[in-house]
């Protein structure tokens, strides 16, 4: 008796299951579908220090593609397409970065160099450390801030060290160069070697002899399968052209 | 080591007003109903809870005087305590917990732990002294309780429903070691129950305590005999009526008289015990007896009696055997007449 | 017959959601597990960073630690038998950490034992000394955001326990001090040792306030996560799948413990 009551309950229930198993799989399935039509979207994935200039960029010329912006230390971003991840244009912060891309076939085409930067020697306004050159980052009772060696400013920073001959006592290794500036400018630390573009009003650029300063350049390329292929292109012209051009070297950037 | 004890206690709607005496080395059995006061009284004379207004004199010392400002901390009180759950401390062991007092107050722990030892011995425990609280028995942590407290030699012990916990089969043996253990102690201790034959064995003098007033105190025969509320007579067992005598009459209700041995005149208490009371279906003969028509209310065992509860004008219990119960076919609500003889009653002024 | 039962009785509506659930707990540890470099596995565990990260992290979380348990203890006894005003409040404030993204503490942090910070900058003309970059910074940020699990496991506790076995521990002559340490604490024990032990764990994985106050230097302030986060960005993918394996076998170990413990005390 209760033997036969008991599935039709059961299959109610089954029948419920299904439904909400086959509405999952649609769900997830279109979320990445939603709003505009795929191919309209241009995924950008660029190197953090580009982050005001890219995006002010993307607003000016965006009237067709929707324009998805994804900032990152260089590295980084090269280790997420490495991974799979779906993108269709790379902008590094440096040669050895992009370098690194195209021996792994991530990038189709030559990437262009786009924008230059600078590694300065900023301080805190006031330069509470009385900091005159790169010497005096071998000083210990300095608060002094670097970026990581192996990311991208890290290993400018690195190179203008040896070049100078300064054996320098950081007090932290930030992991991207937004933070290295990061601390500088909560007054943190009394001098940092970081990108140009990332000097804000709250600091000071101490001069340093010519030879001594390091220069990265930025390169941009397409993606190895990237999806819009067109978008891509476009965006490249963009930053190439002379919309690009005046949003980088407001931004702080020299361009070639 | 004599207390004694002034104490008022409000609490929302309670209040609780006693005066209270205890010569060294006499027991107390403090006895009342649930919500009466005892614990709280308690409560007051251990320094757990701040009177309104008390003064307590333990030994000769002001322990408290609300009006002076006077008030010493519980820890410096020297009372003991034995509470219902004995709250032996659960991660101690027995000697341990004896010993805990005197570690407490600076004695060294070898010299804790032997005279610990000597009063397990002294109250029968002091083979479970390395055992933990929940692998003994009942009887056996109520006497490292009560170890514990008689180890720093408190001036006063108070002991809140000390059998409670026990079961039934084992509460005479306990008891009757109790009391010989209150018996060699000499301070002055407090026993709370509500177990009347508890208080009547523990107790040298009786305190009864309802809605926070004394309301009456006396040696045991005094108060088993003379019970001055209806609580105090149901507890001893006995049947107590109120009325205004005059001469060899009684009246105790509208249509209730009773008729008694001697004279007597105004407010008097009238007591007679349910053994004395007979029970028959019809008005029994005989003019030396009271007798009042009633019906019966409830029926419980009484030991080899049972006790019938008979409502009427005037509301009696009666013992009766087994067999009267069957011979007279009672039940409850059947009528029957209750009818005692007036040599059985004693009469006492209210 | 009775298994029939018992199979109508769970709910097959549950199993979808259940399995999406479960799906989504365990997919990104299978991921890790998939892709971890096992071959390299041994290289990278003894290598010099991840062993100086893994020295550091445990040693900090001990302090800090420690320093929860000294501090935490009496909060939590405020909290739970104290009667003044605003113990509501105090309490509300004492759970904060627990909602702050951990990168806002780090923040308040600066603003409070930076160098220009208000205390940070009494501290460096009266010692000489500054927090931000040391060791100790570490623990302070590991403390801020530990602190609130402890409180709150012995606050529980405390107010959970039996408070007649103090009444009689004062009545036997002890003290306030005698009656915290031989009725009250080993009374509350269980919930000090899990509380403890959420805050180890907690304090072991804390990121965002280390990373933002105490800054990140190898052997200094860089504990396990910031290791993790370092190699991420270097483009170290291997290093920081193996580390994150690591973290969650350290996890799972300190839950493991903990269920034991809710277990036995039933």
């Amino acid at each position: 008796m209760g033997v036969l009551q008991r599935p039709l309950p059961m299959s109610v229930h089954c029948k419920g299951a299904a439904a909400l198993l086959a509405g999952a799989i649609v769900a997830l399935g279109g979320a990445g579908c939603s709003g505009p039509d795929e191919s309209d979207r241009v995924t950008v994935l660029a190197a953090a220090s580009l982050t005001e200039p890219f995006t002010t960029l993307a607003d000016e010329v965006s009237d067709d593609d929707e324009i998805a912006l994804s900032f990152g230390a260089s590295s980084a971003l090269v280790e997420q397409l490495r991974a799979g991840a779906r993108a269709d244009v790379l902008a590094t912060a440096d040669t050895r970065t992009m370098a690194h891309a195209v021996d792994a076939g991530l990038v189709t085409g030559d990437p262009i160099v786009f924008a230059r930067n600078s590694l300065v020697l900023a301080v805190p306004t006031g330069n509470p450390g009385s900091v005159s050159g790169l010497a005096d980052l071998a000083r210990d009772e300095l608060r002094v801030a670097l970026c990581e060696p192996q990311v991208p400013c890290g290993a400018a920073a690195e190179q203008m060290l040896a070049t100078g001959g300064v054996d320098a006592r950081p007090d932290t290794l930030e992991a991207d160069a937004r933070a290295t500036a990061g601390k500088l400018a909560l007054g943190e630390v009394d001098a940092a070697l970081i990108y140009r573009t990332d000097v804000t009003s709250s600091m000071e650029i101490v001069d340093l002899p010519p030879d001594a300063v390091v220069v990265t350049e930025y390169l941009i390329a397409m993606v190895d399968g990237a999806s819009n292929q067109r978008g891509a292109e476009d965006f490249i012209t963009a930053v190439t052209g002379a919309t690009g051009r005046r949003l980088l070297a407001e931004a702080g950037f020299e361009t070639p | 080591m004599s207390l004694l004890a002034k104490v008022a206690v409000r609490r929302g709607d309670f209040e609780l007003d006693v005066t209270l005496e205890v010569s060294a080395g006499s027991v107390i059995s403090l006895l009342g109903p649930n919500g009466a006061g005892k614990s709280t009284l308690l409560a007051v004379l251990a320094g757990l809870l701040r009177p309104d207004s008390a003064i307590i004199e333990l030994d000769g010392e002001t322990v408290i005087d609300t009006v002076k400002g006077t008030y010493v901390a519980a820890r410096h009180r020297r009372v003991g305590l034995v509470l219902q759950d004995y709250l032996l401390f659960p991660h101690l062991s027995a000697l341990e917990n004896a010993a805990f007092g005197l570690r407490s107050r600076g004695v060294p722990r070898r010299r804790s732990r032997s005279v610990a030892a000597a009063w397990l011995a002294r109250l029968g425990v002091g083979d479970v002294a390395d055992r933990r609280p929940r692998e003994l028995s009942g009887g056996q942590a109520q006497r490292v309780a009560l170890a514990r407290a008689l180890a720093v030699e408190p001036r006063l012990l108070l002991l809140d429903e000390p059998l409670a916990a026990l079961d039934v089969g084992t509460r005479p043996a306990v008891r009757a070691d109790l009391r010989r253990h209150l018996a060699d102690y000499d301070g002055c201790a407090i026993v709370v129950t509500h177990d009347p034959l508890e208080a009547l064995v523990l107790g040298d003098r009786l305190v009864v305590i309802e809605h926070g007033r004394i309301v009456q105190e006396g040696t045991p025969e005094q108060v088993t005999r003379h019970p001055l509320t209806d609580y105090v007579a149901r507890l001893v067992g006995l049947n107590l009526l109120r009325g205004s005598a005059d001469g060899r009459v009684a009246t105790v209700g509208p249509e209730a008289v009773v008729t008694l041995a001697h004279d007597a005149a105004g407010p008097v208490h009238i007591a007679f015990s349910p053994a004395s009371v007979t029970l028959s279906p019809h008005r029994p003969e005989g003019s030396a007896r009271n007798a009042w028509a009633g019906s019966v209310a409830d029926m419980e065992r009484h030991g080899d009696l049972v006790r019938v509860t008979v409502d009427g004008p005037v509301p009696v219990l009666a013992d009766v055997t087994p067999l009267a119960v069957a011979d007279l076919d009672l039940a409850p609500g059947i009528a029957v007449w209750a009818s005692v003889k007036a040599t059985e009653i004693t009469v006492y002024p209210a | 017959m009775t298994r029939h039962s018992a199979e109508a009785r769970v709910p097959v509506l549950f199993v979808v959601p259940a399995g999406l659930g479960l799906a989504i707990l365990l997919l990104p540890l299978a991921g890790l597990l998939a892709r971890a470099p096992w071959n390299r596995l041994g290289e990278i565990l003894g290598s010099d960073g991840v062993l100086t990260a893994l020295r550091l992290s445990v040693l900090t979380a001990t302090l800090a630690t420690a320093i929860c348990l000294v501090c935490g203890i009496p909060l939590a006894w405020l909290l739970a038998r104290g009667s003044f005003p605003g113990r509501s409040l105090l309490r509300g404030l004492v759970t904060v950490p627990l909602v702050l993204p951990p990168v806002i503490g780090g923040i308040a942090l600066l603003v409070a034992f930076g160098r220009g910070g208000t205390v940070g900058s009494w501290l460096e003309s009266a010692t000489g000394t500054t927090l931000p970059f040391t060791t100790a910074a570490v623990v302070i940020a590991q403390s801020f955001v530990a602190m609130p699990f402890l409180v709150i496991a012995v606050e529980g506790a405390l107010r959970g326990a039996d408070r007649r076995y103090e009444d009689v521990a004062a009545t036997l002559g002890a003290s306030p001090w005698t009656i915290f340490r031989r009725v009250t604490l080993p009374a509350v024990a269980p919930g000090v040792l899990s509380g403890a032990v959420l805050c180890w764990a907690r304090a072991l994985g804390e990121f965002g306030a280390t990373i933002t106050f105490a800054g990140s230097f190898p052997g200094i302030t860089r504990t396990l996560p910031l290791e993790a986060y370092t190699a991420i960005g270097a483009g170290d993918a291997e290093t920081a799948i193996v580390l994150s394996l690591l973290m969650i076998v350290v996890a799972v170990a300190v839950l493991a413990l903990l269920r034991d413990r809710w277990l036995v005390r039933g």
